[in-house]
């Protein structure tokens, strides 16, 4: 009999394939990664990098992982296996970075959906301190740190003061990883055909919030400040190695390249269609949702900064009025400055009394504070967020965009461990699609449930920083070398040109044999000598009688996760590939033998 | 008598002088900044408005300790500057001495409201220094409200998740009676067709009647060698 090809569930059209992959690539690090490290690099400056690495390593590699998808149409372990059965660990390390990825990148979300379900109160719960026992002042904690510290360390987080006090389970946080996993398993349980119409309003519904914010943000008073800041550019950084670095790490983890999401995406892909052109429209599309984003958050930054620079302006004011009983009014932030001088003149001794308190207000500062992750989305933009008018519904709006974002990045995590899965015969025939997926759910969730612990966000950032760097470096340069070097260019090339019917310009060629693959063996050198220089590793934990972060040396326990994290990942490349190599001699063994 | 009068009045003014200092004891200072809290709308603050405060301190003390005697007279305003901020005492009618602080005190807390009122100000913009102010209590709702939110989006993705649960079960009970129905011998080329990948078709939800398009591709029927 004729083996009749089998076929795979697919995509109902291109459109859904491109909506997934941008729902995927477009996620948290272009809202709140790349507006910092635009502040930190130079301004406006960062786009000449940040561009020159996308033509260099995003564009290519991103089309490299969509074309060994659509070619192998099976998920990563299955191509990788196709592709030379030494590197199925390649797929493994990959399903298992997934793995790790999905355990925590869940966790965000949680906070999404507590911090939005929190947004329908008036006042919002953030803008204040509450009060102390005696209702006779602020409680301390939120005096000392600001009200949306206080509501993000102790109201939400309920934050241990290192990662040595695990505490107990916060039911509150429990019960929204829950929901978050019950909403992604409401998306990947048909499989594509539910990802399919998910990824319409997981893909979209960012930009129109994004659209809405950027109207809001630039009519904001202030915001000018912040877009000036961030535009001008700093050439002289262009000079500073970092700036390159993190212009290609930036490129390389926003696309989301090497955890086999894109390669399973591409999989349920018509073999004939144009991935090369989907390619470049998905990493386009990507860089420039970061650059719209940066300018969103400028423009709010710009507000924030303003607006606490006009209060701190106002507390000096009131000081001095007081202390010298001038009329209530006189002093303006026009006269301010003369003023003090006239008053320290005229009276010196009181002046040089009520010296200390008066704060240096500047606007610089102000703009100056850089922040990332979740301490910009949770505390910088909520304390911007509080002082707007009508602010419920901005909460609401920003939440529900950071929701879609998350699980439009969830959904690529999840379908990169269970198209292996279920490409995988053994488990597949023996449960339905919708029991595995099932499993996974509840796997991930109740391992999740150690990020609500007390200590959970130390844990989340150890997580965080090293479960997917290091091995997303290996496994992609494993990748393009095998795919230019272990399965052979030209052949890649023809069938590529067999499939699609496009011809493989020399741009590609170059790129993915040399250009690329050089660059990530910099980064990777440049990865390994940083932790090496840093010698041990430390984390900031919140110190709740200070109502600051302070900075704390990783224990023992927590340095062997970390090992732990990087080597389960890494080192299933080599170990399979070995264990590869035994079985087949053992296999020539016996065949000989037997001969 | 007028020439008796005149001494007396002159010592009672000296008196009441010395009562009302700034620092002295049982004296509270004042605080109100006008323009901050009306802006345009700031009245100016002249000796009507003294007597206003006057009249509210009487009539805080009046309720506060029931001493029916206590007129306004008995407030003394001293060290008016243009800030606008005094300092005030109250003596007490049958003595001639201030009234203790903690009285004073206490009745301006329990007033405070009707004292704010009054001049259209706020704890804020009428302070009393070394008076505390009792910050009022946050509304708390017996149900936190996102409890609520959260059972309403929480009961919505389960029924979503039963819902899409139950017709992909339901669907293939009606897959397997189909192919119960017809013979054996069309089912060898059914299971053929039926099973894509190692994923049964059914659960695969395609409409009736779809094309399934990756038969229709002629370069995959034959196989790389």
């Amino acid at each position: 009999m004729v083996e009749m090809e089998k076929a795979r569930p697919q995509w109902s059209n291109p459109l859904q394939f491109v909506f997934a992959c941008i729902s995927y690539a477009v996620g948290l690090g272009n809202v709140w990664r790349f507006p910092y490290l635009c502040q930190m690099y130079g301004g406006g400056g960062f786009l000449v990098p940040y561009l020159i690495m996308l033509i260099l390593e995003g564009m290519p590699l991103l089309y490299l992982e969509l074309a060994v998808g659509q070619r192998m149409r099976q998920g990563s372990i299955g191509a990788w296996n196709m592709i030379s059965p030494y590197l199925r660990g390649v797929g493994i390390a990959s399903v298992v970075v997934s793995f790790f990825l999905s355990m925590y990148y869940n966790m965000i979300n949680a906070w999404s959906f507590w911090y939005l379900f929190h947004s329908f109160q008036d006042p919002l719960p953030w803008s204040s301190c509450s009060l102390n026992s005696n209702l006779m002042g602020y409680d301390e904690e939120c005096d000392r740190a600001s009200s949306t510290q206080y509501f993000w360390y102790r109201k939400t987080l309920n934050i241990s003061p290192s990662i040595q006090e695990n505490g107990v389970i916060q039911w509150e946080q429990a019960l929204c990883l829950i929901l978050a996993w019950l909403v992604v398993y409401l998306c990947i349980l048909r499989g594509t055909e539910s990802t399919g119409k998910v990824v319409y309003v997981t893909a979209s519904l960012p930009y129109c919030v994004l659209i809405i914010y950027l109207v809001r943000g630039l009519t904001l008073h202030g915001a000018v400040n912040g877009l000036a800041y961030m535009f001008t550019p700093k050439l002289e950084q262009l000079a500073n190695p970092k700036t390159w670095i993190s212009a290609a790490t930036q490129i390389f983890f926003s696309l989301g390249l090497g955890f086999g999401s894109l390669i399973a995406f591409a999989s349920y892909n018509k073999p004939s269609n144009n991935c090369q052109k989907h390619a470049i429209i998905v990493s386009l599309i990507n860089s420039s949702t970061s650059i719209f984003a940066s300018i969103v958050t400028f423009s709010i930054y710009g507000f924030k900064a303003t607006f606490n620079y006009e209060s701190c302006i106002n507390k000096v004011i009131l000081l001095l009025t007081n202390t010298f009983d001038l009329e209530d009014g006189f002093l303006t932030s026009g006269n301010l400055e003369e003023m003090k001088t006239h008053l320290a003149s005229t009276y010196p001794k009181e002046y040089s009394e009520v010296f200390p308190q008066i704060k240096n207000c500047s606007l610089e500062s102000e703009l100056d504070t850089a922040v990332q992750g979740t301490g910009l989305s949770f505390i910088v933009y909520t304390e911007a967020i509080k002082n707007m008018e009508v602010s419920q519904l901005w909460s609401v709006l920003y939440f529900f965009m950071l929701l879609m974002l998350g699980i439009g990045s969830m959904l690529g995590n999840t379908a990169a461990i269970l198209t292996p899965l279920t490409d995988s015969k053994a488990i597949s025939s023996r449960l339905p699609k919708e029991a595995i997926s099932g499993l996974i759910c509840i796997i991930n969730c109740v391992i999740g449930l150690t990020f609500t612990l007390e200590s959970g966000n130390y844990w989340f950032d150890i997580f965080n920083d090293y479960a997917a760097t290091l091995s997303l470096l290996l496994i992609v340069l494993v990748e393009t070398i095998a795919v230019c070097y272990i399965y052979g260019l030209r052949r890649f090339e023809n069938d590529l040109q067999v499939m699609t019917g496009c011809k493989l310009s020399w741009y590609w060629k170059i790129m993915w044999a040399f250009v690329s693959p050089l660059l990530i063996i910099s980064l990777l050198i440049f990865y390994l000598v940083d932790y090496i220089l840093a010698g041990t590793l430390t984390y900031q934990a919140w110190d709740a009688t200070q109502g600051h972060l302070v900075t704390k040396d990783y224990p023992g326990f927590a340095l062997a996760l970390i090992g732990l994290l990087v080597a389960a990942s890494t080192m299933c490349i080599p170990l399979v590939a070995l264990g590869t190599f035994i079985m087949n001699r053992r296999k020539r063994g016996n065949t000989s033998t037997i001969a | 008598m007028l020439v008796a009068l005149f001494p007396t009045l002159s010592l009672v003014t000296v008196i009441h002088a010395q009562l009302c200092q700034p620092d002295a004891e049982n004296a509270f200072k004042v605080r109100l900044s006008l323009k901050t809290a009306l802006g345009d709308k700031a009245y100016a603050w002249n000796r009507n408005e003294e007597y206003l405060f006057k009249a509210m301190v009487a009539f805080s003390l009046r309720t506060f300790s029931n001493k029916e005697t206590i007129e306004i007279s008995n407030v003394l305003l001293c060290n008016i500057t243009k800030r606008v901020s005094f300092w005030f005492v109250v003596t007490d009618p049958s003595k001639n001495q201030t009234l203790p602080a903690s009285e004073v005190q206490e009745a301006i807390r329990m007033n405070r409201n009707r004292i704010n009122n009054a001049f259209f100000l706020n704890d804020q913009t009428l302070e009393f220094l070394e008076i505390p102010t009792t910050l009022g209590p946050p509304t708390e709702p017996s149900t936190p409200i996102w409890i609520i939110i959260f059972g309403v989006v929480f009961s919505l993705v389960v029924v979503g998740i039963v819902l899409l649960i139950m017709s992909g079960i339901h669907k293939q009970r009606r897959k397997s009676k189909a192919l119960t129905e017809t013979g054996d011998v069309e089912d060898k080329y059914e299971t053929v067709v039926t099973i894509e990948n190692g994923i049964p078709c059914d659960t695969l939800d395609s409409k009736e009647g779809r094309i399934n398009r990756a038969f229709a591709a002629d370069g995959e029927k034959l196989t790389s060698l």
